[in-house]
């Protein structure tokens, strides 16, 4: 068994100005619709959600960027945040073998972490 | 036209990539990423490129490997400004 880690630090100050300068064009082209309703605007839910997209590149040890779209962060009932993986990133994670995903987020005083765990065969 | 594109390209790279050095003076073959351009502000010169140049990146170009350098970013301009052209 492979247990693999990813982390990512993302700056709310950032999300907050990129949300500023271009709206939704930035929105769209990064968030899904689910996190989009999820965060409703707020920079730094978005920014938790980014670094979440980063720290899965990380731990599948993906070899060039993937898409952001196909890194979806979900809440359940309770609040607790899971993964959603679609086209290449869930390509790349049946390729590195991933049986599983886990992930946690936080924030303070202008930046938001995640960190991604994945257990796999190899 | 190249040195018109680089030009461009570095004033996006010192307006919206909020790396510690001076864009201007930067070699053109220099790995961004490594510079201090964290993945978050490649978004924000994604979307600055695209305005300065009135071009988009489609997904399958929305690669580390597109904006590690000027000279990479160079190449992806061009390349699709000549298809926009077409």
């Amino acid at each position: 068994m492979s247990i693999r880690v990813g982390i990512d630090l993302t700056s709310t100050d950032e999300v907050r100005d990129l949300i500023r300068r271009f709206g939704d064009r930035y929105l769209e082209r990064v968030y899904t619709a689910t996190e989009l309703r999820d965060c409703a605007g707020d920079p730094i839910r978005l920014a938790a959600r980014f670094a979440a997209k980063e720290a899965t590149i990380k731990a599948l040890r993906a070899p060039d960027r993937l898409p952001w779209q196909t890194i979806e962060i979900r809440r359940d009932d309770s609040g607790a945040p899971s993964l959603a993986l679609s086209g290449a990133a869930q390509a790349l994670a049946a390729q590195r073998g991933c049986r599983s995903l886990s992930v946690s987020l936080t924030h303070e005083r202008g930046h938001a972490a995640a960190v991604v765990v994945t257990e796999g065969e190899r | 036209m190249n040195d018109t594109t680089s030009a461009a390209i570095r004033q996006v790279l010192a307006d919206h990539a909020r790396m510690p050095g001076d864009a201007h003076s930067l070699d053109e073959r220099a790995d961004l990423f490594a510079s201090g351009m964290s993945s978050h502000a490649s978004v924000n010169v994604m979307l600055a490129l695209e305005d300065t140049f009135d071009i988009e990146f489609p997904d399958a170009m929305l690669k580390r490997s597109v904006f590690e350098s000027i000279a990479a970013i160079r190449t992806a301009v061009l390349e699709l400004r000549a298809a926009e052209a077409a």
